[in-house]
């Protein structure tokens, strides 16, 4: 009877193919909708991903989010190297500033300051040059993106010229020299990054009293990086949390704070409410319209059960390919935009969120079919 | 009202076979209630044998349509009692009387109600499908039974493109496919032409009775009350006379 129920399905091809539009477009929506709020969410903790090798963020307790930077005293940074299992300690600065361009205009790019001795805290990949470079006189690395297209100088013509190795910067008066593009993920804010060292950023950023954002710490090994966290917070009265950690204290915050969900949700919900209407009509008219054969069968003895299994196929058959299709176009319109400004990642968990999605929305829209059948008379058959 | 028969018309004649297909006495059945109910059987006594063509005939609305959806177990009586070979469909449960139906009763309809999206072979094997049977040990029966009725080449065709009678024919094909004991058709040949009617009520009569099988065929159509054993006539709910045309088989 599987087969009979496909064949009824497919044989019917202009319903089919609306049923199969209906779970396409809620698919689609959501999958597509969700990619890019976890793109954006994914942006907002870019500086915490990219920052590998660091087991431990410490910072300021009253810190909310990776932007939201309270300063710490410099003598911060010896009261966490004295906590029993940290291995290693560095300072970390995250600031704006303000990029002079050529042609007088400014420009606010994030200055990330780096521990000068070890380097740790540098960009995850480097296009040119290296991360020892910044040793040099002045040195700045730039990500490539900047580098492309805010930082970029005008060319012949009006085309625009990328920022290469050895070109000048001016940061806040003083002279930065470009001594590699690095590769970064797309931050929140799609501002430049300008990484270079802690003592340089501190002489490029404006004067404060306190300057260090962040202290970034290495675990003994064999060490537990949550249980270090807490004899960090113990000891010292700082906040200290594990990348993982610090991630969702960031997106926790824009998911509380900001109107990203809520924007997202309503895409999201209208996607799954449009295609739970468009895909229940049509199933429901479709099961209408089978309803003298679904009679007959009844009459002919196919139990409710059998009924209820042929109908339920039907609908998860239109919900696997709608599902298919819609998380393909998804992924088709992420792969076509994957070089542009468009926030877009797809995590396994979102198909799963999808797909469960679409399973709810072919239930829901096989459910008013089961209870016509259900109550179908088979004396139906009998009726002119 | 006249009766044609001298014994009691509701009941086989003394030189019929004992065996009682089906046993219908004092059926009742009413739709709707309070002033807009309708008695559609007001008090059935029938039965019929097994190995007969009976015709239920009557005029539009006397109940023939109700009492063969009794018989077939497709609706529920309101009262009386009805035994299909000698189980009562009221004291089964919803399932039981599913599988029951499944495997002693077939059906042929006034519309074919054929699926338009199987293949004849497809359409004709879904008794034997609902019976549990595979789908390529099914669809051979069926092509078996098709060669019975005229089409073993048009097998994989779909009804659409069939005319009327051979349409019918796979009905027929498949009300036979999986041996039931009771046929009941619903205005076989209402659809149509007098030629096709006649070809097809041959081969009904053919096929569908015979030893331990009964077909009870409901029809408007005077011309092929001579393929039956009995006409019983229906009117207003109630059977008012059966003749006993089994002399001229």
């Amino acid at each position: 009877m599987f087969l009979v129920a496909i064949k009824m399905l497919f044989g019917d091809r202009a319903r089919f193919l609306g049923i199969v539009m209906g779970v396409t477009l809620a698919c689609f929506v959501i999958a597509q909708q969700g990619a890019i709020f976890i793109g954006i969410m994914a942006r907002t903790t870019a500086l915490i991903t990219d920052t590998g090798y660091p087991d431990i963020w410490v910072m300021d307790p009253k810190v909310q989010y990776i932007d939201d930077i309270k300063p710490l005293q410099e003598t911060e940074l010896y009261r966490v190297r004295g906590v029993e299992g940290v291995e290693w300690a560095g300072r970390f600065y995250k600031g704006m500033i303000r990029a002079r361009m050529e042609n007088g205009t400014f420009q606010n790019c994030n200055l990330i300051g780096i521990e000068d001795a070890t380097l740790i805290g540098g960009p995850p990949r480097m296009l040119e040059g290296a991360i020892s470079d910044l040793r040099r006189a002045d040195a700045v690395i730039v990500d490539h993106v900047g580098a492309k297209e805010r930082l970029s100088r005008s060319g012949p013509g009006g085309s625009r010229v990328p920022l290469e190795v050895g070109d000048t910067l001016e940061l806040n008066d003083r002279r930065g020299i470009v001594v590699g593009i690095s590769e970064n993920t797309r931050t929140f804010q799609s501002q430049p990054m300008i990484y270079t060292t802690y003592t340089r950023a501190l002489s490029f950023a404006p004067k404060e009293r306190k300057t260090l954002s962040f202290i970034l710490v290495g675990a003994r090994p064999g060490e537990n990086p949550k249980q270090l966290c807490e004899r960090i917070t113990q000891q010292t009265g700082l906040a200290a949390y594990t990348r993982d950690q610090f991630r969702w204290v960031t997106i926790d915050y824009y998911l509380k704070n900001t109107g990203i969900p809520i924007n997202f949700g309503i895409a999201v919900t209208l996607g799954f409410l449009v295609g739970t209407v468009i895909t229940g009509f049509m199933f429901y008219n479709f099961t209408l319209d089978n309803l003298r054969y679904l009679g007959t069968l009844k009459a002919m003895g196919a139990g409710d059960t059998r009924l209820m299994y042929m109908v339920l196929t039907q609908a998860l058959v239109v919900g696997l390919i709608g599902f298919g299709i819609g998380v393909g176009l998804a992924s088709f319109v992420g792969f076509q935009t994957r070089n542009s400004t468009l926030a877009f990642v797809m995590p396994w968990q979102l198909l799963v969120g999808a797909g469960a999605a679409v399973i709810i929305i072919c239930m829901l829209s096989a459910v008013l079919s089961m209870i016509k059948v259900l109550f179908l008379e088979p004396a139906i058959v009998f009726k002119g | 009202m006249s009766l044609t028969a001298t014994h009691n018309p509701m009941v086989p004649p003394a030189s019929a076979p004992r065996e009682i297909a089906v046993s219908c006495r004092g059926v009742t059945k009413t739709y709707g209630a309070g002033s807009s109910a309708v008695r559609a059987l007001r008090g059935v006594d029938l039965e019929i044998r097994s190995g007969e063509l009976l015709m239920l005939v009557g005029p539009s609305g006397c109940g023939k349509t109700s009492l063969i959806s009794v018989i077939a177990g497709v609706l529920d009586r309101d009262g009386g009692e009805c035994r299909v070979f000698g189980q009562d469909f009221a004291a089964m449960r919803s399932a039981e009387r599913t599988s029951f139906r499944g495997k002693n009763i077939g059906f042929v309809f006034q519309a074919f109600n054929l699926i338009p999206t199987l293949s004849i072979a497809e359409n004709v094997s879904v008794p034997l499908l609902i019976n549990g049977w595979t789908m390529s040990k099914a669809v051979q029966a069926a092509r078996e039974v098709l060669g019975h009725v005229g089409l073993g080449d048009r097998w994989q065709d779909t009804p659409t493109r069939l005319s009327g009678g051979q349409q019918q024919r796979v009905a027929i094909a498949r009300a036979l496919v999986h041996h039931p004991r009771l046929i009941v058709c619903d205005e076989p040949t209402s659809a149509l032409d007098h030629a096709t009617g006649e070809r097809v009520m041959e081969l009904l009569r053919e096929s569908a009775v015979g030893a331990g099988k009964s077909l009870v065929v409901v029809t408007h159509d005077s011309r092929i009350f001579k393929f039956a054993d009995r006409v019983a006539s229906m009117d207003d709910g109630q059977i008012i006379r059966i003749e006993d045309k089994s002399q001229g088989h």
